[in-house]
């Protein structure tokens, strides 16, 4: 594969690029970048006139689903939905059955993603915080790390006990990989299904209070503070309050990072109104005011990672009554649009903020190496036009399943396609 | 005259013209129930099933009384012995009322939505006969039409909900309901039963009985249930009778007299002594019998209504 990108929007916070410029890429690398560059033959051209070429984005919060769940997602499906999204990583989280708690399945997981596409999307383990996800005993995290796992967590399920949070803080700080924590205190939540607020009470729904996050946060940030080597970060933050302990912690210096979805900086706790289960997440869709904090902790920095949380499940899993339903929405095919939509052309972040949130933070969160877009480097990139006006059709996704609350929304921006590994594969 | 809507999912949004459409269609039927002869022919040839995925009793009979005085067909399924306890969704159990060509449906169940969702996939008329922690529309009709009849009307009549509002449907939709048609309602109960963000609702809440006994016209007194003690709401049902119990002492401190209403079934001496549930400002047994005229009013005018639309 040989292509010529002509005239692209070059943006690149690592190097620091914000220009106009060609690329020719040939055998997998940048082999050129230059403005204008002469046209060679046996490269294909693609006009990038008024589009964007980024660092290949990394999505670090997916649920594949393989191995045990396969009839919601498989490893070539979602690989598939990423690529779609503009994604040239994906980070899968370990609860799958059996879980990612030990070198085999770890190893399976990425042979599942080299032979999905051609392996165009890299596919990224996060073994499990504690064996079986079960809280109580810590999971190899030394074999796990030497088999490729970027970071621990029990995800769907919070590291409850505090004295194993410590174990698992300290164990994992030996390898500098992150903890990522589903911040949750579990006796607050007593089968919530929906913010806990005034929509909950006109809809009868049990209700999923902030403070359930905010004081598990809390906890983690003073066991943190007593284990500075350790590094924490938190998955899909949703309240005001937990923005704020997250700034607060930072200025002090901890070693903390966290993570928003789309769903949470686009959505109100109001779409759950008519009961569409394919509004049902955990954290839940909280109210106005705390979408505004989390857009504000974007901007800011508090927030460093835009990541999906992708987390299919089939029809019939979902449609059934509002309270018995599964938690988790897919987003991989969304999220950029989203991001784009909600973020960048409302002002709240710049392309080349949004870009650090979408590749550069959670590579160094998972201590990958960063994607430098320069000559001679390999050619891992995003194609993206950020003007293209479309509508999200639920039929058309490549995800295995379709529990998006997103179906006919208007989005403007979306991928055009990625470059991974000397492939080129369009979006769409 | 016809409702606005084809279902009766709620009494969130039902406008105040509607509501007195169907007290006014209720208090017609009502004197059909005091005839020798208490049956009469508008639904005859509809099929209706009652599809109670949670016990009743009560509601259940109510509905099923109300159906066969207006001639219509009736089938009972409740959930235990049913295909639900074999794992059967709602979703088929819903295709196949479609599938069995039924005109109406009668839903009850645990889970707050279950019948907007039955509404989404079924053509038939849907009614809520109480959903989760939702609503119980009916039940705040037949509360409101006894209120109705005693004091000629509902506004600026002053309303207390007593008790477990937090997990309440009776209350959520005596509250949408009451305050449609230009009541006063306030709530009363301990905090850990009252749910947050009541007030935005347009309800006062109270914490003492003693603060809003004297401000009242009608105590509508919930039923608590044991349950809530064992998740740590309440401590137990000595305290509550002896906080919030609602006795005859507490009332006749009250100048005004005070009107006794409980959706049923009463724990005697518990949530309310018995003195008051049997003494003359009671009105629970009329509760009962409205029961029954509210809901061939609700079958009577959605029934109806479908037919003409069809033709």
């Amino acid at each position: 594969m040989k292509l010529h990108l002509s005239k692209a929007h070059v943006i690149d916070p690592v190097t620091g690029t914000d220009a106009i410029l060609d690329l020719r890429i040939a055998d997998g690398r940048i082999e050129r970048m230059g403005p204008g560059l002469p046209q060679e033959r046996g490269f294909e051209v693609i006009d990038m006139t008024g589009k964007i070429v980024t660092p290949g984005l990394m999505d670090m919060h997916v649920h594949l689903r393989e191995p045990g769940f396969e009839h919601k997602e498989t490893i070539a499906t979602g690989c598939a939905a990423a690529a779609a999204g503009g994604f040239t990583a994906i980070a899968c989280m370990p609860n799958t059955n059996p879980a990612i708690d030990d070198e085999s399945v770890a190893r399976y997981v990425q042979e599942q993603g080299r032979r999905a596409a051609n392996g165009v999307v890299d596919v990224l383990p996060i073994g499990a915080a504690t064996k079986g996800r079960s809280g109580e005993e810590l999971a190899p995290f030394a074999e796990l790390a030497e088999a490729g796992a970027i970071g621990f967590s029990d995800d769907g399920a919070p590291i409850a006990s505090a004295e194993i949070m410590r174990r698992v803080l300290e164990y994992a700080s030996m390898y500098d990989l992150p903890v990522i924590q589903h911040a949750e205190e579990p006796t607050m939540v007593r089968g919530g299904c929906m913010h806990e607020g005034s929509v909950s009470l006109r809809l009868g729904l049990p209700g999923i209070p902030r403070v359930a996050e905010e004081i598990m946060i809390a906890r983690d940030l003073i066991l943190l503070r007593y284990i500075p080597r350790a590094r924490y970060h938190v998955a899909h933050i949703s309240t005001a309050e937990s923005v704020d302990l997250i700034r607060r912690a930072k200025a002090q210096g901890l070693n903390v990072t966290c993570e928003v979805t789309p769903h949470h900086f686009t959505l109100t706790d109001e779409a759950v109104e008519g009961y569409d289960t394919n509004t049902k997440m955990n954290p839940p869709l909280r109210p106005r005011e705390d979408v505004e904090a989390l857009k504000e902790g974007l901007k800011d920095g508090t927030i460093d990672v835009i990541a999906t949380d992708h987390a299919p499940h089939t029809v019939d899993e979902k449609e059934v009554e509002y309270t018995a339903a599964p938690f988790g929405i897919i987003g991989l095919e969304t999220a950029l649009g989203l991001a784009l939509t909600e973020l960048v052309h409302t002002k709240v972040l710049t392309l080349s903020q949004l870009i650090g949130k979408l590749s550069t933070n959670p590579r160094r969160i998972t201590s990958r190496p960063p994607i430098r877009l320069e000559q001679g480097a390999p050619a891992n990139l995003t194609l993206i036009d950020p003007d293209i006006e479309w509508i999200v059709d639920r039929g058309t996704s490549h995800s295995k399943s379709q529990n998006s609350p997103f179906g006919g929304r208007r989005l403007k921006g979306g991928a055009i396609g990625i470059i991974n590994h000397g492939m080129y594969v369009s979006a769409g | 005259m016809a409702l606005q809507s084809r279902h009766l999912l709620g009494l969130e949004g039902v406008s105040a013209e509607d509501i007195t459409l169907i007290l006014d269609t209720a208090r017609s039927f009502r004197e059909v129930l005091d005839r020798p002869i208490k049956k009469v022919p508008p639904l005859q040839g509809k099929t209706i099933v009652n599809l109670f995925f949670e016990s009743s009793t009560r509601t259940r009979i109510s509905f099923e009384l109300a159906e066969r005085r207006l001639s219509a067909d009736v089938v009972n399924f409740a959930a235990s012995g049913s295909s639900v306890s074999k794992g059967e969704t709602l979703k088929d159990t819903a295709r196949n009322i479609e599938a069995m060509r039924i005109d109406m449906v009668v839903i009850r169940h645990a889970s707050s939505g279950a019948p907007h969702f039955l509404s989404r996939v079924v053509k038939a008329n849907v009614i809520n006969a109480g959903d989760g922690q939702h609503e119980h529309p009916t039940q705040a009709l037949l509360d409101m039409m006894t209120l109705r009849e005693k004091y000629g009307a509902l506004k600026g009549l002053r309303v207390c909900i007593v008790g477990d509002i937090l997990h309440s449907r009776v209350a959520r939709s005596n509250i949408y309901g009451l305050k449609t048609m230009g009541a006063e309602v306030s709530v009363c109960g301990p905090a850990t039963l009252i749910p947050r963000h009541m007030e935005e609702l347009g309800v006062r809440v109270y914490h003492r009985l003693e603060d809003i006994i004297p401000r009242v016209d009608v105590l509508n007194v919930l039923r608590i249930q044991l349950e809530r003690q064992k998740s740590g709401l309440f401590p137990s049902l000595r305290e509550y009778h002896r906080y919030f119990g609602v006795t005859k002492e507490r009332v006749e401190k009250a100048p005004q007299p005070i009107t006794i209403m409980h959706p049923g079934p009463i724990n005697r001496d518990v949530e309310l002594s018995a003195d008051l549930a049997d003494g003359e400002h009671s009105v629970i047994l009329e509760q009962v019998t409205n029961g029954v005229a509210i809901r061939m009013a609700i079958l009577y005018l959605l029934g109806t209504a479908q037919s003409s639309e069809r033709s």
